[in-house]
């Protein structure tokens, strides 16, 4: 069914290397990830699939002797290119995180915060973009008794939406979910894999999981990928049905990994 | 056999055990009769005074041994003012060196920096004060003072506060002095509390696109801020204490004086200074209200800030 849509590329990976100092954790990536769409890197601990996605907002350049070389180009830019403002990156791409990550900071101003760096809102328009962001992340009808409460008062499942509300209060294109549910319960990981696929009517979502299962239900394109390599990227029902690959096979029908 | 055996090992330790509990207990509860102990003594050793000036003491700029005239109002005013001076300038110094020690610096510096601090903190007091008589003072009376007079000293409402002889040697320069002492403090507990922040809150608020300022600012400082204000009373107690350094370079003189170029005294110093000298009940009663005035400020301070940190958590909706 995928194929029948019509797939614009949104990022495009070509040639990827990363380096912790000397190691290199990704060898020669190229893929390129469609718009308006969720795609999925799968694999095992270590292979590379968090790295990956933490190109993508060069978050890795944080820390010294983090390095990528090749490209990834979003909208005809390279976004590894020195001249990259970053500030500018990260409003358009978003990144959620393994576990919640609330500021110690009201419900409201949590999402607020990122709209307010990049632009002055009337107290109005304000209101109705934290409303908006809540509402997109399920989370409206929760809290919106108690805005001016702190966001660490939340429940797990209910910080992780605050957290997706918060990254689509800027109103990124991308957004990157590296593990989301990974430190949820059940009920929360249902809540959260529901709302990405709201979400993907208009963001392109890329998301890391170490659940097979939960790649195949959310996701319409996946990467398998292992030490460091891409070993194979399809759309999800082929990549789960009918792997090209023996070791995709291998992983995904659990006799290794 | 074996099992006497068994109850005799049994008994010991259950008797080491409550040995071991009544041992803690006198340990804490000492603490409190000592608190309770010197409490009290300072109440008592100060009763002479107390009956002599009664609340006039606090507001009494008189210090004359002579006719037996004492007033604590000059050495309170020095000692809140010069600790005063010295968060002002340390807080935000502190939080400089501790935002560059845990976000900014090279990773090979943050080492050196930090133990370098840490060996500040070591330093005993009576070096600072030397230091602020034959370095400090002379050259911030030769260099600084003068500009001070010359551009502060003009202004129109704070201008009393910055006018008077560059002696170097003065309220201010106390300040100072006491600043420089209190930054290892505050700085490292600062910058320990900083580390402490999960890395993955920091990246969110990276991810999000902002600058190591509002990351810092918006998130690691709310996220920090008892640790930050116990940094803060830590460096502001060391102040409101501190004898020997402030002894030096502050001038000794039981002087009302607006300006902070003046000599002035602090209530440590003051005692510092006197006790031997002090003779006559009544002198040595006054020296001992000063001391109890100088527990009574720092208690005070103490619950200030919890209260501020109560109203800080309040604020923020936990308690809502």
């Amino acid at each position: 069914m995928v194929a029948e849509k019509i797939i614009t590329p949104k990022l495009a990976v070509r040639d990827l290397n990363f380096f912790y100092g000397t190691f290199r954790a990704l060898n020669d990536i190229n893929l390129t990830i469609p718009e308006k769409m969720v795609t999925a890197f799968i694999g095992p601990s270590g292979c590379g699939k968090s790295t990956l996605l933490r190109t993508f907002n060069r978050m890795y350049q944080l820390y010294p002797k983090q390095k990528a070389t090749g490209e990834v180009m979003l909208d005809g830019e390279n976004i590894l290119d020195k001249k990259q403002d970053l500030n500018t990156l990260r409003a358009k791409i978003g990144m959620v995180f393994q576990k919640p990550t609330p500021f110690p900071m009201s419900i409201y101003d949590n999402i607020a915060f990122g709209a307010r760096l990049y632009e002055r809102l009337s107290r109005h328009d304000m209101d109705e973009r934290v409303e908006w962001a809540l509402k997109k992340a399920a989370l409206w009808a929760e809290v919106k008794d108690k805005l001016k409460q702190s966001g660490t008062s939340l429940s797990g499942g209910q910080q992780q939406r605050l957290c997706i509300a918060r990254a689509i209060a800027v109103k990124p294109q991308v957004l990157l979910l590296d593990e989301p549910t990974s430190a949820l319960d059940p009920i929360s990981t249902a809540h959260i894999e529901k709302l990405i696929d709201e979400l993907k009517a208009e963001f392109t979502i890329v998301i890391v999981t170490h659940n097979m299962q939960q790649a195949a239900r959310v996701s319409d394109y996946t990467a398998y990928m292992y030490l460091g390599d891409l070993i194979e990227f399809g759309d999800t029902s082929t990549v789960f049905t009918n792997p090209r690959r023996k070791e995709t096979e291998d992983y995904i029908t659990g006799r290794f990994g | 056999m074996p099992i006497s055996l068994q109850e005799a090992h049994h008994k010991h330790q259950n008797l080491l055990d409550i040995l071991f509990r009544g041992l803690t207990r006198v340990s804490a509860f000492g603490v409190l009769a000592l608190l309770v102990a010197i409490i009290v003594s300072l109440i008592a050793g100060s009763l002479p005074a107390i009956h002599a000036f009664g609340f006039g003491f606090l507001t009494s700029s008189d210090w004359d041994p002579v006719q037996d005239k004492f007033g604590a109002l000059v050495p309170i005013i020095g000692t809140l003012v010069t600790s005063g001076i010295a968060l002002l300038i340390a807080i935000p110094v502190s939080f400089g060196i501790a935002v560059y020690l845990t976000e900014l610096a090279p990773r090979f510096l943050r080492r050196p920096l930090g133990i370098a601090i840490e060996l500040l903190a070591g330093i005993p007091s009576i070096i600072y004060g030397m230091w602020g008589l034959f370095v400090f003072a002379p050259l911030f009376g030769d260099h600084i003072e003068p500009w001070i007079n010359k551009h502060l000293g003009q202004m129109s409402v704070i201008g009393p506060f910055f006018s008077g002889p560059p002696m170097g040697i003065g309220v201010l320069a106390a300040g100072i002095i006491l600043a420089i002492m209190v930054i290892p403090f505050i700085a490292s507990v600062m910058r320990d509390v900083f580390e402490v922040v999960p890395p993955l809150l920091k990246e969110s608020a990276y991810g999000l696109g902002a600058t190591t300022w509002e990351v810092v600012w918006n998130v690691v400082l709310p996220y920090t801020k008892i640790g930050v204000v116990g940094g803060i009373m830590l460096g502001l107690g060391r102040a409101l204490g501190e004898t020997m350094a402030v002894t030096f370079v502050i001038g000794n003189a039981h002087e009302l004086s607006k300006s902070l170029l003046m000599p002035g005294n602090s209530i440590s110093s003051a005692l510092a200074n006197e006790f031997t000298e002090a003779v006559g009940d009544l002198y040595t009663s006054s020296l001992i209200e000063l001391g109890l005035i100088l527990f009574f400020i720092t208690f005070v301070v103490l619950s200030l800030a919890r209260v501020m940190l109560y109203k800080l958590g309040q604020r923020e909706g936990r308690a809502a």
